[in-house]
């Protein structure tokens, strides 16, 4: 049957040319890069080249790109690395309330060493309010953590705003750019930022490749003590395939990323569209314009997201929830809660995310199978038929 | 697959779907804001479960299990029917995933809520027409362990977290914590 993917935001495909690249250092180039001998030394060049590459397509130097395994993995190094190591000048964190689990968990694992947070606000669209970050840093504060790219709801946020007001403060600031980096322009100089995390698995580079760029003379405590890779910030041995795709990758995007915005984009506003005049009750989620451009989510009323995910599955369609069924935890997205949707409408949450193969008629295939769907499910629901009941009066 | 293909066969062509529009009883269970709601429709005869419709706001689990629900109980009498537990749905489901089974899993209940709604309204029946009964809409789940927690129960049995209702988002969270751990609102200490 035919597959039309539209999880970017899940993990997107590999690049060929990053498989390509990968290989060699999976089979006959197996080195350590912290070895002497000429196996070592191929090694650490070819990571070292990643790491150029890494930091050219964020505007940073190669000595401030560290990797890591996940995004999430540098999310904590960020967030707890950071205020442990500034700790004597505070013990308060803020964070927006629509940050990545690994964000906000960590703010609140930093409670076991005597911190707060504050979590700040966002609107109905995602957005944070620069302003309500300067209200909630106190002289306490030792960093800020706002995502730059929301990958529930696509929203951009206003990072270069939000940094000023911190550097203002004197308060180094982190920003999640997972969803981000590889899909749109990103520039840690422009953007102002102290700290910043991206994952290869989000711009067609292999998963467990990930780095955090930590700009010089930003203080942070290693995760992982024992050894003096990463610059002694983080041991261990290096993934060196997975760097090396994620340099690939990093490469791919720095040519290609202006026509790679714009077909997602021409797509996404399509879906964006066409969706909701094909289906009744149905709300885009986070903001029309300042969104990513490969992202197009939505809630739907009177549906559960998991079912339509599953139907949509069935139809050879792939996209993801973040409705309560779906998380393993089986609570409701807590970032369609805090832009203030409720519930029972949260529970209908989806997001269609195109990747680089995506194409008009995948578009076409899926507004064709989605609207039955929703009206099989509704047939079935209490909550439509309450709708009706309550509309005919 | 998360789910086994019995789960997915009615999940796909799901068993008495639909309304009874002069039902004897109606029992609804759960709610949207626990993820899932069923409302289930009876008609009896001699003591016997006739008809039974559902309709089902939910994820493939909870649409399964309401079909499979309607599918074992109908024909039989009320008191067998009443015999129907959660667990032997899950078990005629071919299992379900350990996370789904107390949330989506909520069909016998109401089953039972429908079966005690026409009860109830056949021992008033020379007074007045009582309303649909319902059970555990009041019922959710530890957000910590996800251990469920009866009625106004403030600290959950399975894990010992003190628990309260955000005034916020009116979801569960840790007692005399500062912030909602699902809407992140900041919460007054009592």
């Amino acid at each position: 049957m035919k597959r039309v993917y539209l999880d970017h935001i899940a993990a997107t495909p590999i690049e060929p040319r990053v498989v390509e690249t990968m290989l060699p250092f999976l089979r006959e180039k197996h080195g350590n890069p912290q070895s002497l001998h000429s196996e070592g030394q191929e090694a650490l060049e070819a990571m070292e080249e990643a790491r150029a590459k890494v930091g050219e397509l964020i505007g940073a130097s190669n000595e401030e790109i560290f990797f890591t395994a996940s995004g999430s993995e540098a999310n904590n190094f960020a967030v707890k690395g950071i205020a442990l190591a500034r700790r004597e000048k505070g013990n308060h964190v803020v964070v927006s309330a629509v940050e990545h689990q690994s964000v906000l968990s960590s703010a609140r694992s930093l409670e076991k060493f005597g911190f707060s947070s504050t979590l700040v606000p966002v609107d109905r669209h995602g957005l944070v309010d620069p302003e309500d970050v300067k209200r909630a840093i106190k002289k306490e504060t030792v960093l800020v953590s706002v995502m730059l790219a929301n990958s529930e709801v696509g929203t951009v946020e206003p990072l270069a705003e939000i940094a000023r007001v911190c550097r203002d403060a004197g308060v180094p600031v982190h920003t999640d750019a997972v969803a981000a980096v590889g899909n749109i322009p990103v520039d840690v100089g422009a953007l102002g930022v102290d700290a910043l995390s991206l994952a290869g698995d989000q711009f067609y580079g292999p998963k467990g490749s990930a780095a955090l760029f930590i700009r010089k003379g930003t203080r942070i405590l290693p995760l992982v003590d024992g050894g003096i890779q990463e610059a002694g910030r983080r041991a261990g041995t290096e993934n060196v395939a997975g760097i090396v795709g994620l340099g690939k990758a990093a490469e791919i995007a720095i040519s290609g990323l202006p026509e790679r915005m714009m077909r997602t984009e021409q797509l996404r506003d399509r879906l964006i569209d066409a969706l909701p005049r094909l289906v009744d009750h149905v709300l885009l989620t986070g903001h029309r314009e300042k969104r990513l451009p490969h992202h197009a989510s939505f809630c739907v009323r009177f549906v559960e997201g998991e079912a339509m995910l599953l139907n949509l599955d069935m139809k050879g369609v792939a996209a993801s929830s973040g409705s309560a069924c779906t998380s393993r935890a089986l609570r409701a997205s807590h970032v369609l809660l805090a832009m203030g949707i409720d519930h029972a409408l949260a529970q209908g949450s989806l997001v269609f995310s195109m990747v680089d193969g995506t194409t008009e008629e995948d578009i076409d295939y899926l507004l064709d199978v989605f609207p039955p769907i929703v009206e099989r499910l509704r047939k079935m629901s209490p909550l439509y038929t309450e709708f009706m009941k309550e509309s005919r009066k | 697959m998360i789910y086994s293909e019995k789960v997915m066969e009615h999940f796909q062509n799901p068993r008495n779907v639909g309304v009874i529009k002069e039902a004897d009883g109606v029992g609804q269970v759960g709610n949207p804001v626990c993820g899932d709601m069923m409302t289930f429709y009876i008609k009896v005869k001699d003591n016997r479960l006739e008809d039974i419709k559902f309709q089902t706001f939910g994820c493939g689990a909870a649409i399964a299990v309401s079909s499979m629900v309607s599918e074992m109980a109908i024909g039989k009498t009320l008191d067998e029917a009443m015999k129907i537990t959660n667990e032997t749905v899950a078990e005629e489901l071919g299992g379900l995933p350990k996370n789904k089974l107390h949330c989506s899993n909520l069909g016998a209940d109401a089953l039972h809520a429908a079966i005690e709604d026409f009860r109830k309204k056949r021992a008033v029946t020379e007074k007045e027409e009582g309303a649909g009964a319902s059970s555990g809409a009041e019922k959710c789940y530890c957000p910590y362990c996800d251990g469920p927690i009866e009625g106004l129960e403030e600290y959950c049995q399975s894990c010992q977290v003190e628990i309260e209702e955000c005034p916020h988002c009116g979801t569960l969270t840790k007692k005399a914590g500062d912030k909602c751990i699902n809407c992140g609102a900041e919460i007054e200490p009592m």
